[in-house]
């Protein structure tokens, strides 16, 4: 395609996408208006199944269907980076990772740092049904967390923390437990991604049925994704090309 | 709680026009870092803690790290 060509067909996308934004944007309610027809539907709906988090509602119990499409996703953005930045013939991975070391106040915070991220992010997740946060949310905040030790200057204990084949897996499980969850719903009510469990009382740790259990789930899965994609990021800095094999 | 979100995009908006006028891609991970600090910030004005608590790791974190990761990768192959 030619450059001219392709200028044009980039200017027909942009246009039709502005247009169609601009459509939406116009048919919305308005900006910070007591018209919430949404919020009228999914807050009663949310509190009916005793989930004090109206999104984790939303996310994992009247539109899980959307969030399983996310999550499957992010485990396809997670293979693609796999797949693309996987070792060249013509790379060898670099004995050393050694880097600058950090000052001390730097590797101070990122050892205090990483323990507390990583209770934080567990809370995330556990209390996403509850509180604010989730199964993405404190997933995320799980594989930063780790990360505070590259930080902190110690890229090895880092490596030794996070065994790619266990975080591999792990990555595989928490999505595939998504999609078992779902299957449960069919087996015991007759519909896919059904919440299956009692609700519990409202605002308790045991409550939302199996929003929880989705939130541990996706929890997993995303600690996981972030990690491997990641490492594959930091595997690539460490490799260098063959000697005499220039290319 | 209006002039604190009117605070906030203003905030944004000058730290979208600082990433995109960024010439040095290292200097525009920092600066898209920052970035997203504002965002988490909107966020949360907005009452979108949720939202915000993403913003926060994705943005200021994860994005600017695999971007710093890829252009010392890049510069290395120099």
């Amino acid at each position: 395609m030619s450059r001219g060509l392709r200028a044009v067909v980039l200017g027909v996308g942009v246009a039709g996408v502005g247009v169609v934004l601009v459509l939406a944007f116009l048919g919305m309610p308005h900006f910070g208006t007591s018209h919430h027809p949404y919020r009228d539907l999914a807050v009663p709906a949310a509190v009916q199944h005793g989930t004090a988090n109206v999104v984790s509602s939303v996310n994992f119990d009247q539109r899980a269907i959307d969030t399983l499409g996310e999550e499957t996703i992010l485990f396809g953005s997670v293979l693609a980076v796999a797949a693309l930045l996987r070792p060249a013939k013509n790379e060898e991975k670099k004995r050393e990772a050694g880097d600058r070391v950090p000052f001390q106040a730097t590797r101070m915070l990122g050892y205090v740092l990483m323990p507390t991220t990583l209770v934080v992010g567990i809370d995330v997740v556990v209390h996403g049904h509850v509180t604010p946060g989730g199964g993405f949310q404190g997933g995320v905040v799980l594989a930063t967390g780790l990360h505070l030790l590259y930080v902190a200057g110690q890229y090895r204990s880092m490596e030794k923390l996070r065994p790619m084949p266990l975080v591999e897996t792990s990555e595989a499980a928490g999505t595939a437990a998504f999609a078992a969850l779902g299957f449960a719903g069919i087996g015991v009510t007759g519909s896919f991604l059904a919440n299956l469990l009692p609700f519990g009382s409202f605002g308790q740790l045991l409550s939302a049925g199996a929003v929880p259990l989705f939130n541990v789930a996706v929890g997993l899965a995303v600690a996981s994704g972030c990690v491997v994609m990641l490492a594959k990021f930091f595997e690539q800095v460490f490799l260098v090309e063959k000697e005499g094999d220039g290319g | 709680m209006t002039v604190l979100i009117a605070i906030a995009l203003t905030l944004v908006l000058a730290g979208g026009v600082a990433v995109v006028f960024s010439d040095d891609p290292q200097r525009q991970a920092v600066t898209l870092s920052v970035y997203g600090m504002l965002m988490t910030l909107l966020f949360f004005l907005l009452a979108a803690p949720d939202v915000a608590l993403s913003q926060v790791v994705v943005g200021t974190v994860l994005v600017p790290l695999m971007v710093m990761l890829t252009i010392r990768k890049i510069r290395g192959h120099r």
